[in-house]
């Protein structure tokens, strides 16, 4: 079937693009900056000749920048890695098998991503305690549960800055007190926070924190982990001893530049970009809340600036998202069990308190630096005709 | 566009349902839930002389769900309810050029709601 063709003020008219949560494209002005590290004959940073050191240099300027963006204590609490999934499996296993002496208790909460609730399984299966703390219908972790949960033989508990599916932001600062008067170290999921909220690992309290490059609008292929100074932890990466032996392998320095320049640019742009993005997310979710049967999931202030979640009545998601795609040209996403590998809902809808059907009409917008606030009316009407079409063939 | 990978006729059916509807007193009706995902299908039949005279179909799924509805409905329209028995989900997924292997369940699905409504079209002749 050929693309339909659609027209906005006489113009073709182009992709609006609301899945950022997924993939982000990479900033311009990252790429200018980094892509003189692609090339193949720049030195590997453990080389000491002048190609090498020129490499090791731009790795210590992203692993400065990057320090800034979190307020972290100093740069050398910066550990690269190739991405958020290999952060979260660092700062998890690394954490509790190093201190295995004062405890083999885990914990996390029921709405953390699948790197951080897989590696804490891993260590259950190995003969760790896991706890899972729930949530609220909004998604806020049940702080009675985590204190009740906590003990002094707990580890590692892992709570998620903010979640990318429901957009809720977790208290941290609180969380961060509980844990430290009756656990050990907090590790906190920063992926999709970092860059558009103000994450300060010393005023929030925080032992280690992931980051990654690409939802910052940085190269895909790098990430990061900040590592309070004291907190002691493994490599679960063992060779060349790169990364204070924390994780070896030569580093991949364009994307670490890319991080290291994205990071930057976040911190010089967060204020006014999270405040225009809240402006378009604030019109979208006032617009869209008027479809009938429609709601919003997640927190309704405790929000990512750049994040709506909706579930509509007695439709299905994927049918969603392919009807926004085929015919309006708009790209977003869902966390129906219809297009998960294992058929399953999200497990963060089910954990704020969906029923499977209510899951399977859930929609996510996730906004990013292309979104304006023209788009607004287009969108809505998008998902409104969308919605009714979809309602017309349902049997419910 | 289509990042799920389905083939333009699956799209074409999506975006075109063919015989989206109910049909008042039908003399065959079928109802399946779909056991993997829970999504829901129902079919109603019209029938004169044991040919599928008129069918239409509501769908609570995905895409290929409603594809895989639509064609189900195209294919066995005029079609001897004998034969309409028959039809497979290999043979609607085929029609429909092929469907990602993890989404085979949903042609199956349209497949058994067809031949719940003619089971019920022969209770009911029975009576
Ligand atoms: S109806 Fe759920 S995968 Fe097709």
């Amino acid at each position: 079937m050929p693309t339909p063709s659609l027209t906005f003020r006489g113009e073709p008219m182009r992709m609006i693009y609301l899945d950022h949560a997924a993939a982000m494209p990479i900033n311009p002005g990252v790429l200018e900056f980094a892509k003189r590290y692609l090339q193949s004959d720049f030195g590997n940073p453990s080389s000491l000749y002048s190609a090498g050191l020129e490499a090791k240099r731009i790795i210590e300027d992203a692993r400065k920048k990057i320090a800034e963006l979190i307020n972290a204590e100093n740069e050398t609490c910066i550990v690269f890695t190739s991405g958020a999934t290999e952060s979260n499996n660092l700062a998890i296993k690394g954490t509790a098998l190093r201190n295995i002496g004062k405890g083999k208790k885990v914990v996390a909460s029921a709405i953390e991503h699948i790197s951080v609730l897989n590696p804490m399984k891993e260590l259950q299966k190995s003969g760790f305690e896991l706890t899972i703390i729930p949530v609220d219908s909004t998604g806020i972790v049940d702080i009675e549960e985590l204190d009740d949960s906590l003990t002094k033989d707990t580890t590692v508990t892992s709570i998620m800055y903010a979640n990318n599916e429901i957009g809720t932001i977790e208290p941290i600062k609180e969380i961060s007190e509980i844990v430290h008067e009756k656990g050990l170290y907090l590790h906190v999921d920063a992926t999709a926070a970092a860059g558009r909220l103000p994450v300060d690992v010393q005023n929030d309290g925080i032992d280690l924190l992931t980051l990654s490059s690409n939802d910052m609008y940085g190269p895909q292929g790098a990430g990061a982990l900040y590592i309070k100074p004291g907190v002691r932890l493994q490599s679960i990466l063992p060779g060349g001893g790169q990364e204070r032996g924390l994780r070896s392998g030569t580093e991949n320095v364009f994307a670490i530049a890319g991080m290291g320049e994205a990071a930057r640019i976040a911190k010089d742009e967060m204020a006014q970009e999270s405040k225009r993005l809240r402006g378009i997310r604030d019109g979208l979710i006032s617009e869209i809340l008027k479809v009938e049967e429609s709601y919003l999931t997640g927190h309704p202030t405790q929000r990512l600036p750049h994040h709506a979640s909706f579930r509509f009545s007695r439709i299905e998601g994927e049918s969603i998202l392919l009807n926004m795609d085929m015919k309006y040209n708009v790209q977003v996403s869902t966390g129906s069990a219809c297009t998960s590998r294992m058929l399953e809902p999200s497990h963060v809808l089910i954990a704020i308190g969906l029923k499977h059907e209510e899951a399977h009409g859930s929609m996510v917008l996730t906004l990013g630096r292309s979104n304006e606030v023209e788009e607004i009316p287009i969108i809505t009407k998008a998902i409104k005709e969308t919605v009714q079409r979809l309602r017309e063939l349902t049997p419910l | 566009m289509a990042q799920i990978g389905y083939s333009k006729k699956v799209l074409e059916h999506f975006m075109n349902p063919r015989n989206v509807g109910t049909i008042e007193n039908p003399d065959g009706y079928g109802k399946v839930g779909n056991p993997v995902c829970g999504d829901l299908m129902e079919m109603f039949i019209s029938v004169k002389d044991d040919i599928i005279t008129d069918i239409k179909f509501r769908t609570f799924g995905c895409g290929s769900a409603i594809a895989t509805s639509s064609m189900v409905t195209e294919l066995t329209k005029g079609m001897h309810i004998d034969e309409a028995m028959e039809i497979t989900r290999d043979a609607v997924a085929d029609e429909l050029e092929g469907l990602p292997p993890r989404k085979m369940h949903c042609s199956n699905l349209a497949a058994s709601a067809l031949h719940e409504a003619i089971k019920d079209y022969k209770r009911k002749e029975e009576d």
